[in-house]
Parts: structure tokens; sequence; C-alpha cells
């Protein structure tokens, strides 16, 4: 039953571009895009909290992977080298930081993303000769909506199974304390290096698979610090160390930015400030935990 | 079927439908009598600085303008008021693409215009291609644009590429060096962005050719915003000539960078933001003998006219580059929609081939090209006017050297 | 060739530096990791041109109207956004990321108003331009002055926090804000005068970045950048570090351009900046 409701979700979702316009398609690409990002963020950030700013080091690397292999690889594979790539990138860069805590991981992630920036462009410039490159590949909005849908359930499922592990029991502990967890027996270091792996390689092929969508890519579109930003809100305003939490902060988020920059398309960033303030304050573990407490008070009050 | 039955079709289908399509039908009947135009630009973000001095303005100020007139001359006789749908692409190409896409296929306008910047064009391009829809593209520099006229057959290029400007500026550089006025050291360097790169690409092998050594020739990044360091060792190159294949904030930065420092080449080109209208003021008001990219024909009537308007209107006097481009682009299209109606294949036919009365003068386009710009511009006299290519109609002698700061 | 590096080095550090004083005091005392950091020193920029252009008050004079109001719109920050977030988290660490997603917003909100307000046009004043010769190197003098507002503002800073009763207050509390109320300290007071002081150094650096270069309303996020580079090199909260640190970041930048390669300065800067993080990630002149 718990199963059942997910899976027919899921047949229904893949099922809609059937029932909708090219923008309502383009509404559930960007939808299923950013509940994916804000899942594979959780994934490891979610327990830890280890609130990591390189999403976009890792969803640029996976567009600009596609933009260079695109015309030597088959496209199935760009995807596989993209994934192969992103964990590696993880690894090394998992390897030197996990032991940074707090607001230093934080930043560190934050330049991460920008330094990763710095030096595609020096090379492209340098070595290549040329900057900017043009993705002509033939996936339809529909292919990248269904390929994003797979990749999304398959990290929500991934999530799940996660949770139940030891991994994930390992990652609670270390989320509510790193000593306690180094004393029972947990091994720091590989708990969190798996963790950031999967979450890397999920970002990664999300930015992978939503390259197509824009024919040209250049460092300066791709690395946006924007993404990195949002995934975090979305994740932060569902609960991010919930199962549902990141895809129920990422869609409504997602259509209120889209509905005030059509409807306010001067004014956007100040109501999107208040927004992001008042969520601060009136949801401060997230909508979840909002919606739990609001039910337990309702409850005592009936009781 | 007739565009009539097409749309009688929706109308009982939405009809049958009720409240769910209603917005489509009534969309549907408002376009008998209004042309709805949508356009899709950053307002936020990065690029709102680019869209807010030459895009935007433009196309509200030619919104305006027609409907004060009382619309956009159809080709029966009749006139129709433009509405205008815009969206905030906030300077990310996912948010631009999906813009497009709710304009097309939900607000179903009947004329799309072109976002901002090289990279934004071309992430539609393939979108407003399979929509049907024309895209009349002013901002998007590239050298690659016969390619892609074939590849999307309703898409225009009407602001050259960096080979067009490089070898500009290079002819002009030659005639200089030629006449004796300058060495044949240049120093150049170029912003790391698919722009500059163009440029530099361009320029090197045209230096060369030309009998031109580079002797100081590198990159900076996009968002460098010290420039003492690079304009330092230019000065140290000996060369007569500086050139800066640069961005609006590099290019105002190595301007007060080398009037502090005291730094008088006999040429100082920069790139885009040179042509400016707060160029003047950013260089203190000594950008006299300042050369740059675009330029227009400063004694035409029709662009100091054009200058006047957009000052009154928007506030801000127009850039002496691309701005009277998007200006013209937008007349072309109305005098096109005057002829042929909203049909966007006929409209794209119609803008190839025809020819059109324009601030910018007589317009001709190449191939979906517009071939006919200024490559190099110069201030003289506190206007910017065009300098290269020398045998344009309204060219200034381009004042080589450059008195000293 | 040497000694012009080091004068263009020093003098960008300078500027650098002075941008980084007050992010270091917000997060080292009031323990808010303010995102918004660059727009209110983007808010200042504008505000100085503003007051230069419009009222005709020049920009050295408008650097004292500049720097009180700074302190106050800090002050009223902290009052009523930052504190009851403080008061919530208690001890629990929350604080960083509700400071982050806080802040964050308030960056948006910012960059809004001044958008609305300023337009997305490129903003530049032209103020004491003139070159002035340092040891055989042209250097702007304008630049020259934020070079000695960061000197003088740093080090008074530096001795006060040394030297004064107030001073070992902050200090008390930046270093151990638990145990800071046992010996009488009013944490909460503390915190907002540190954030309050720290938002009046973002107003007095945007305001002397408005002298010399161009910016526009969507710069912020550039300057939340290098301040943050800066106060990790440093030590956060630690206000000698951080100039030390922003001096070192201006000659490293001015090296790399002259000696290397332009084109790597900004990768330049963050791969030091990286190291730092992993090697010593307290600060390089932090302690411990």
């Amino acid at each position: 039953m718990k199963l059942l409701l997910p899976l027919v979700a899921l047949a229904a979702l893949a099922y809609a571009p059937n029932l909708v316009s090219d923008y309502g398609l383009g509404l559930l690409i960007g939808a299923v895009t950013y509940v994916t990002l804000a899942n594979g963020w959780a994934l490891f950030s979610g327990h830890t909290h280890y609130v990591s700013l390189a999403t976009v080091a890792f969803y640029g690397t996976g567009a600009y992977t596609v933009a260079v292999l695109n015309e030597t690889l088959p496209y199935p594979l760009v995807l596989v080298a993209a994934a192969v790539i992103g964990a590696t990138m993880a690894l090394v860069v998992g390897l030197s930081t996990l032991r940074l805590a707090g607001v230093y991981f934080v930043i560190f992630t934050f330049g991460l993303a920008e330094l990763v920036r710095q030096l595609i462009t020096w090379y492209e410039v340098n070595i290549t000769g040329t900057l900017g490159r043009y993705i002509f590949l033939d996936v339809t909005a529909r292919d990248i909506y269904w390929q994003m849908l797979a990749l999304g359930a398959a990290t929500i499922a991934l999530t799940a199974y996660v949770h139940r592990s030891r991994l994930g029991l390992a990652l609670r502990v270390i989320g509510d304390d790193e000593v306690v967890a180094a004393h029972s027996g947990i091994n720091l270091a590989r708990s969190k290096l798996i963790a950031f792996v999967l979450s890397a390689t999920i970002l990664t092929l999300v930015g992978a698979v939503a390259s197509p969508r824009s024919v040209y890519v250049e460092p300066a579109i791709v690395f946006n610090p924007t993404v990195s930003f949002l995934t975090v809100i979305m994740a932060l305003l569902g609960g991010a160390n919930r199962l549902w939490g990141p895809a129920l902060g990422a869609v409504p988020l997602f259509l209120i930015f889209e509905w005030l920059s059509s409807n306010f398309p001067d004014t956007y960033p100040i109501f999107l400030g208040l927004l992001f303030i008042a969520v601060v304050f009136a949801l401060p573990d997230g909508v979840l935990a909002g919606i739990e407490r609001l039910r337990a008070s309702r409850k005592e009050r009936t009781a | 079927m007739t565009d009539y039955n097409r749309r009688a079709t929706l109308r009982a289908f939405s009809l049958g439908l009720a409240a769910a399509l209603s917005v489509s039908a009534s969309v549907a009947e408002a376009a008998d009598d209004t042309v709805t135009i949508g356009y899709a630009v950053a307002r936020t973000g990065p690029n709102a600085t680019g869209a807010g001095i030459t895009t935007i303005p433009n196309y509200e100020l030619w919104v305006k303008t027609v409907n004060e007139a009382g619309g956009l001359a159809m080709p029966d006789g009749t006139k129709r008021m433009i509405e205008v749908v815009e969206y905030d692409d906030r300077s990310s190409n996912e948010d631009l693409v999906r813009a497009i896409e709710r304009l097309a296929s939900q607000d179903k306008v009947d004329i799309i215009l072109p976002p901002w910047g090289t990279g934004s064009n071309l992430a539609i391009a393939p979108l407003m291609d399979r929509f049907g829809y024309l895209q009349l593209g002013v901002t998007n520099v590239t050298d690659k644009a016969p390619e892609f006229v074939e590849r999307w057959p309703r898409s225009f290029w009407m602001l050259g590429g960096g080979h067009d400007y490089a070898s500009g500026l290079v002819e002009m550089l030659s005639a200089a060096h030629d006449a004796g006025i300058i060495n044949n050291e240049v120093a150049v360097v170029s912003v790391a962005d698919g722009f500059g790169i163009d440029l530099i690409n361009g320029a090197r092998p045209a230096f060369e050719e030309a009998g031109f050594e580079l002797v100081y020739d590198e990159s900076y990044p996009l968002g460098t915003s010290d420039f003492a360091a690079i304009m330092n060792e230019a000065q140290n190159s000996g060369a007569d000539s500086f050139v800066a294949f640069s961005y609006p904030p590099g290019s105002f930065g190595m301007t007060k960078t080398a009037q502090s420092m005291g730094f008088n080449p006999k040429v100082f080109f920069i790139g885009v933001g040179g042509a400016f209208p707060i160029f003047p003021g950013i260089a203190d008001g000594k950008a006299d003998g300042v050369l740059a990219i675009g330029g227009v024909n400063a004694d035409s009537g029709a662009i100091q006219e054009y200058f006047a308007r957009h000052t009154e209107v928007v506030g801000n006097p127009p850039d002496s580059w691309a701005s009277a481009i998007t200006y013209a682009s937008l007349e072309m299209l109305e005098q096109a929609i005057a002829k042929v109606g909203v049909d966007n294949d006929a409209l794209a036919e119609e803008l190839n081939s025809g020819i059109f009365d324009t601030i910018i003068g007589e317009v001709k386009l190449e191939d979906n090209q517009l071939r006919d710009l200024w490559w190099v511009g110069q201030w003289q006299d506190g206007a910017f006017k065009g300098v290269n290519p020398a045998d344009k109609e309204g060219a200034a002698d381009p004042d080589i050297p450059k008195p000293e700061w | 060739m040497l000694l012009t590096t080091l004068v263009l080095g020093l003098v960008l550090g300078g500027t650098y530096a002075l941008l980084a004083l007050g992010l270091t005091l917000q997060y080292g005392i009031a323990r808010i990791m303010n995102l918004a950091y660059g727009e209110i020193t983007l808010l200042a920029a504008f505000i100085l041109v503003f007051l230069f252009q419009g009222l005709g008050i020049p920009p050295l004079a408008a650097l004292v109207l500049i720097a009180p109001a700074g302190y106050g719109l800090g002050w009223l920050l902290y009052t009523v956004m930052m504190q009851p977030l403080v008061a919530r988290s208690g001890s629990s660490g929350r604080l960083d990321v509700d400071s982050i997603l806080a802040t964050f917003g308030l960056l948006f909100l910012i960059q809004g108003v001044l958008l609305v307000t300023f337009g997305a046009n490129f903003t530049s004043i032209s103020y004491l331009d003139r070159g002035i010769n340092i040891l055989g190197v042209s250097v702007a003098l304008n630049r020259l002055i934020a070079f000695a507002i960061c000197v003088v503002v740093g080090t008074v800073l530096v001795l006060v926090l040394a030297r004064t009763r107030w001073g070992l207050n902050l200090r008390a509390v930046a270093q151990t804000p638990a145990s800071a109320p046992l010996v009488g300290i009013d944490v909460n007071r503390v915190a907002r005068q540190g954030f309050a002081l720290g938002t009046a150094l973002a107003a007095v650096g945007g305001a002397s970045i408005a002298m010399y270069q161009t910016f526009s309303a969507t710069d912020g996020v550039v300057f939340t950048m290098k301040a943050l580079v800066i106060v990790i090199m440093g030590g956060v909260g630690n206000v000698g570090g951080a100039l030390l640190a922003g001096l070192a970041l201006g000659l490293v930048e001015t090296f790399v351009a002259t000696a290397i390669d332009p084109g790597l300065t900004l990768a330049a800067t963050f791969a030091i900046f990286l190291g730092v993080l992993l090697w010593r990630p307290q600060g390089l002149f932090g302690k411990g």
C-alpha cells in the first residue's frame, strides 16, 4: 500500500505529457528537475546537516560533459561518462573536505563551484581556443522529461533505501553528534564519503539530462550559483531529512517563482526575498514538520 | 485548413470544454483586434544590465510609438493595437526556454521578440523554429550565423560576428600604420567569454596578415574588477595601440585605470560599453578619441530624432551600437507586418527579401543577416560616430592619435 | 617590475581588506553568515552616487554620513530579523542554516529594491581620478584613499578590540559565546553592536568602491564572495587577519596577472582559498 501510491503517481506523471501543452511540459520538466536536485542534495546534506553549495559545480559539470562529448559518443554513453566524472570529482573533493564542518564546509563548497568554472573557462580559452559549445542532440522535451522523471524516481527510491540502511542510520548519528558517532564505532569518513558521492552523481546526471534543453553551453551559463541556492532552499523548505520533504519544498517554490516572474517581472525579486524571510520565520523545520506540529496541536485540542 | 477554420474549430472546441480552456478561447478571439507580442528578457540577474540598456527600452519605445499612432497597420488597411506579454527570464536559460514555451503554447502570441545575448538567442532557436516563430535576433553576435540560418530558416542575425569587428578594426589600424601614425605593435586583452574569444580569434590572424605584432596578448576572466596590473603591462609593452575586446565593466575599468595611470596610447580601443551613453561620464568628459565597437551615423536626422525620442521616453539616450539596430529591426517588423500580416513564415520571407526604411537608413538583409554595419566607432566632439567601414555613408574620419586624457 | 607588482598589489589588497572587515565582524561576533553583505555594500555605493550627483555632497563627506546610517541599518536588521533567529536556535547550531536562508532572502529583497530604484544601468562617478606617483608607479588617487581608509579603519578596529573594555567584550563573545554571560556580558547587546558595526563597515567599503569602480545593481554577489574568501583566509572574526589576508590576496592577484596569466587570477584566488580551508580552516592567522 505504501508502495502503491508513489507508483500510481509515477505512472500518472509519466503519462502527463500527453495531456498538457508545451508550456505545461516545460513546467513539469522544471518541477521534476528541481525535485531531483533537492532530493539528490538532501541525500547527503539532509541528515548530516552539511549544507553544500556545490550543487552547481556538479550540475554544471554534467551539462559540460554533454556539451563536450555529445558529438563523439552515443547519448547513453555520454550520460554514463557524466556520472563517472561527477562521482570521481565527488570522491576527490570528498576525501579532502569532509573533515571541514559547519560554515567552513558551506563556504568551501561555494568556492569549489567557482573554481571549477574558472578552470574550465581558462582551459577552453587557452587550450581549445573556443568558449561556448553547442549541443545539437535529437532529444525532445518529452525525452528529457521522462529521463528526468526516471532519475527523480530513482533518487527518491534510493533515498528511501538509504534511510532504512545502516548508512542512513550512520548519517543520522553523524548529524546529531559526530563525536558520539565516532565513539559508537561508525566509520565517519566512509559513511560521509559514500553519501556525498551518491548525491554528487545524481546532481551531475541532472545537469547532463537537462542540458539539451538549451543548445548553447558556456561556463557562465551552466555554473549559475542560483541553482545551488534554490536547491538548498527548496530542500530545507520541505524538510531535508524526510523522504518527501525536498519534493514538497521544490514543487510549490518552483511554481511560486514562475508565477511571480510572470506577474511581477519588475518587482519579483522583492516578493521573492520577502517570501524567503517569511519561510525562515514561519516554517523553521520545513513544511512537513510544520504540518505535523499543526496536527499535533489539533489532536491535543480534540483530546 | 484555413486560418479562419482553425480558429472556428478552436472556438467550438473550447465552448464544449467550458472553463478549463476559456483562456485560450479568449486569446483566440482577442487576436482578431490586437496583435499580441511576447518576449522574455532578463529583468534580473547578470544579463539584466545588457537587456536593460539595449533591449527592453527599445521594445517599450517601439510599442508605445506604434500604439500611439493607432496600432500596427495590417495588409488590409486596418490597424491593430499591440498587446504585450512579458516575462522575466532571470538570466537563466532554463527559465528562458520555459518562458518561450509559455508564450508559444499557452499565450499563443502572434510574434515573439528575441531575448538579449548570444547564448540566450541560441538557447531558444530550436524552440522558436519548432513552434514556427520568426526570431528577429539582434544581440546575437556570432561568426556561425550563416550556418545557423541554414539550420533555423526563420532566424535572423543582425549584428555580425566577431571576425567582422576584428577585421574592421585591423583595416582601420592598417591605414593609420601605413600613414606612419602608429607603430606595428599592438597590446590586446580579451575577456574570457564567448564574445571576447570570438573577437580575439578573428583578430590574431588579421593583425598578423596586416604586419602587426601582438606584443601583449592575454585574456582575463569575466568578473575581473581590477585592471591596474593588466594596464601596467600593456603600457610597458611599448605598443602604440591598445585593444581590449571587453565587456562593459572591463571597458569602463580599463578606461578609468588608463586615465589615472596616465597611459596614453595612440589608439585606445575598447569593446562593449564604449558606445554606451554613460561612457563620456565614466571617462570624466575625456572620451573624445576613444574607439569602440559599434557606431551610428551621428549626422543622420533619423538617428538624431531617435536619440531625442529615446531620451525623452526612456529617460536616457540609447547606446550607439545595438540599440539603433534593435529599434530598426522592430521598424522592419512593423513594415513587414503591413505587407504580409502576422503569419510568421511570410514575415520571415518578407524580412529577408524586402527593402526597409529605418532609422539606420535603407536596410536590405542578406541571407537573414544584416551585413551593412558599423564595425568601429569613435567618440568625436561628444558623439559616438561610426568610422569603419570607411566607405559607409556617414563615416567620420578616425582621429588618430587620440588626444591625451 | 617587482616594485610595480608590490605597489599595485598592496593598493588592490587594501580595497579588498576594507570590503572584508565588516563581514568578519558580523560572522565572528554576531554569528550571522550574512549572504546579503554585498547588497548592503552596493546600497551604500548607490547612496554615495546619489548624494554626490543629486545633492552635490563630496564623496568623502558623504562617507561620514553613510557610516552611521550603516550602523543604524545594521542595528535595525539585527533587532528585527536576526535576533529572533538567534533566540530560536539557542545552542543547537541551527543559526548557520537559518541565517544563510534569511539573508539570502534579504539579498533578493535589497537587489529588487535597488533595481526598481536605480535601474539596471552601470553606475559610476569620476572623483579624484588622477594618478599619484608612488615609487615610480602611477596609482589612482581614489584607490589610494580607499587604501588609506582601510588602513585607518583597520588599525583603529584592531586597537579598539585589543585595548578597550568594549573590545574585550566583543572578543569574549566572539571566542566563547557560551561563557561570556558568566562574566556579566550581555551577549545579545554585544552581538547587535558587532552586527551593526559590521554593517557600518560594509557601507564604508561600498561607498569607497563607488569612488573608483563602475558597478550595477546585480554586482552584490561578487562583493560577498570576495569578502568571504578574505574572511575565511584571515580567520573568522579576526580583524587583523582579514587585513593581512586582503593585502595578501591583492598581491597574489597582481602577481598572477603580471607574471603568469591574467586569465588565472580568479582561479588562483579560489585555489588559495580552498587550500587555506583544507590546510588551516581556522584561517592563516587564526589560533589553534
